[in-house]
């Protein structure tokens, strides 16, 4: 089997050059999706019955929230595979991703606050889904701080890749727990949208916004996995050439 | 299996930046003593931590008895003693109660040998007594009495001789060529010079940066 | 293990056992009871230390009458929360003693160099730990509870759900240990990493204890607790001895 494709993702000097020819591709892509999105989304949707125009702060809550798992994953994976076969770049994708991983996270936090506070009165209610999105910011938080607390950039990679391993196991246990706790105490659950299924005209700005946002984490990664290669490659004699370039 | 000894192959290694072990590579046949030397901060304590899989060498293998060691580092653990430079000694317990503990993990042993090995090392008089009271020298004493009940065919020692007195270090001495003259092998960092017979010494000298 | 006589050929005399071969190796159970009979017999030494999370527990239980109300029927509504999060915390607290000496004197190090699998040693460093602190904890936690206004009935109740519980408290927090070791003043952020993965736990102890202590079955949320605690113990010294690796690296 040709392993040379694995071996050349696996080349800082290659992915630092990947990094920067992909990073125009992804950021126009997803800033045109982002505009169609929220066209689609705030003017032509139309409004919720029961929620009038409240509800299209969903176009920003849900991709966030959806975004917040989908890194976290994708930031175990990586941590994952660099701690199993000692891969560096898959390091620096892990430690690339958890910024923007808690950024969303937080993005969905303070959507779903919004969202939730003309309905509920107050500004934060123990809803399952905004919890298990609070305790998600504290696994991202866990995660770079552990990162921070140890000086050597190698011990630092491993033992936040075996964080990010456990974390990700735990993440349904998690979710399962805090829903079956919410449902004891019937809390009041927000976020249904009226009808069962939503109209067509609804849910295709949805998408168009969720593939946008993917688009713009790959984007945002790629930039800050250029600079995380920098900072930890910096006495390498191939920077040099790459800068110069 | 034809018993072949320990090998380094091509070891190289980074600390953080540092390129610590460039390349060292080394045979060792049964009987035989490698005595690493260099100055502080050659990598003597990398090289003998690398050896033992405690440190992930980027390039290169260790070779025991003609296999990667990599392929099974229990069995290989099993047949090693490393001691660091400071005898891993717990200071709430005493003499005895460490050996017990420290290599019941290995191997069963019965009072009568533990208290036989404190004895060889001179350590009976005070053998009881918690650790915490002890002094260097007398810490190092224990970690050799371990080191002759081990019955492992590889001993990697980090500074044997340190804070020992003559006597102490014709001690060393003395278990190093027991353990060689029963066909085991050992590896010892030091920058002192081994009170072992020169011809069943080779010499590895590592240099600094 | 064959290695062992290829080299040594004829058995070596050891000093006072002339004659005798070489001593027989130790199994995965005699290690283990080694490491517990260790950690039992170092920690009775220091007789001092074991007391102190449980006085913390205690002194966190007070803190809540003295706060809210001392009227028993408020209290009695916050007993089994206040509980487990005061559990919770002492657990944390102990922590600090599972690995650091450990680590320190370099006993850990000839644990990963003994040939006997690093996981089943950890799992024993655990279960030990357990005892030293958790089963205490479950054992104090109905005179907590009953300062708070449970009925006596419900003390069984409480004694088992607070021990499965801790447990699985105990084995979570290793990971949390094994990856903090070697960072200075790493308490808060031990905690940091251990309360997220923690909270199961604490949803559905608080949930059996207030079951219990309102007389209600309180099988099902204890089912859950037994499950992690199991899954804890499959999993959490994996990780546990892969966090001690990186720490040695």
């Amino acid at each position: 089997m040709n392993w040379t494709w694995f071996h050349r993702l696996a080349s800082p000097p290659y992915i630092f050059a990947l990094a920067r020819r992909l990073t125009p591709w992804f950021g126009w892509t997803s800033g045109l999706l982002i505009a169609a999105g929220l066209y689609g989304g705030l003017v032509l949707a139309p409004p919720d019955y029961q929620q009038g125009d409240g509800f299209r702060i969903i176009y920003v809550h849900a991709p966030s929230a959806w975004m917040s798992l989908m890194v976290y994953t994708t930031m175990a994976v990586a941590a994952a595979i660099g701690l199993i076969w000692r891969i560096k770049v898959a390091h620096a994708v892990a430690a690339s991703c958890a910024p923007i991983g808690a950024s969303f996270t937080f993005a969905a936090l303070a959507t779903g606050s919004l969202w939730g506070a003309p309905m509920w009165g107050t500004w934060w209610e123990w809803d399952p889904r905004l919890t298990s999105e609070l305790i998600l910011l504290f696994l991202y938080l866990g995660y770079m701080g552990l990162r921070g607390s140890i000086e050597d950039t190698q011990r630092a990679d491993r033992a936040s890749a075996v964080l990010a391993v456990v974390g990700i196991v735990n993440v349904p246990i998690i979710h399962y727990s805090v829903t079956w706790w919410n449902s004891l105490h019937q809390a009041p659950s927000v976020m249904r949208l009226g009808k069962p299924a939503m109209p067509v005209a609804m849910l295709v700005p949805l998408l168009i916004m969720l593939l946008a946002f993917t688009l713009f984490f790959v984007a945002v990664l790629l930039v800050r996995l250029r600079g995380e290669i920098l900072s930890r490659e910096r006495a390498a004699s191939w920077i040099g050439e790459a800068l110069g370039s | 299996m034809a018993y072949e000894g320990l090998g380094a192959e091509d070891l190289h290694l980074w600390r953080g930046e540092r390129h610590v072990l460039d390349g060292v590579a080394f045979t060792l046949p049964p009987g035989f003593c490698l005595h690493v030397a260099g100055a502080n901060g050659s990598g003597k304590t990398t090289l003998l931590r690398a050896v033992c899989g405690l440190l992930y060498a980027e390039t290169g293998r260790i070779l025991w008895n003609g296999r990667d060691v990599s392929e099974d580092l229990p069995a290989f653990h099993s047949g090693l003693m490393y001691i660091g430079h400071e005898p891993p000694l717990k200071s709430d317990l005493s003499a005895l109660e460490n050996l017990r503990y420290w290599l019941g993990v290995r191997r069963r042993l019965t009072h009568s040998l533990l208290e036989g090995a404190l004895q060889r090392v001179g350590a009976s008089a005070w053998s009881d007594r918690p650790v915490r009271t002890l002094s260097a020298g007398q810490k190092r004493r224990v970690a050799l009495a371990a080191l002759s009940l081990a019955l492992v065919p590889l001993w990697l020692l980090d500074e044997p001789t340190t804070n020992l007195d003559t006597a102490g270090q014709q001690l060393v001495g003395t278990l190093i060529e027991e353990q060689l003259a029963r066909g085991g092998l050992v590896l010892a960092a030091t920058h002192q010079d081994l009170p072992v017979a020169r011809e069943r010494v080779k010499r590895l000298e590592l240099a600094v940066e | 293990m064959s290695n062992v006589t290829a080299v040594t050929g004829e058995p070596a005399a050891l000093a006072g056992e002339e004659g005798r071969g070489p001593p027989a190796p130790a199994s995965m159970l005699d290690a283990a009871r080694l490491v517990l009979l260790r950690d039992l017999k170092l920690a009775f030494r220091r007789r001092g230390q074991l007391v102190q999370p449980l006085a913390f527990f205690a002194m966190v239980t007070t803190l809540f009458p003295l706060a809210v109300s001392p009227e028993l029927s408020r209290l009695r509504e916050v007993a089994p929360g206040v509980l487990w999060v005061a559990a919770l915390l002492a657990s944390l607290l102990a922590l600090e003693f599972l690995f650091r000496d450990d680590a320190h004197d370099g006993t850990l190090e000839q644990y990963s160099l003994s040939g006997q699998p690093l996981t089943w040693l950890m799992l024993a460093k655990t279960v030990t730990h357990w005892l030293l602190t958790g089963a205490p904890l479950a054992l104090m936690a109905p005179l907590a509870a009953l300062s708070l206004g449970a009925p006596g009935a419900s003390v069984p109740g409480i004694v088992i759900c607070v021990a499965v519980g801790t447990v699985a408290l105990s084995l979570i927090g290793s990971i949390g240990a094994a990856l903090t070791l070697g960072i200075r003043r790493s308490g808060v952020l031990l905690a940091l990493l251990t309360l997220p993965l923690s909270l199961p736990v604490l949803i559905f102890g608080a949930r059996a204890t207030e079951l219990a202590i309102r007389g209600s079955a309180y099988g099902a949320p204890l089912e859950l607790l037994a499950a992690m605690a199991i899954l804890g113990i499959t999993l959490a010294p994996l990780a546990a001895a892969a966090g001690v690796r990186i720490s040695l690296e």
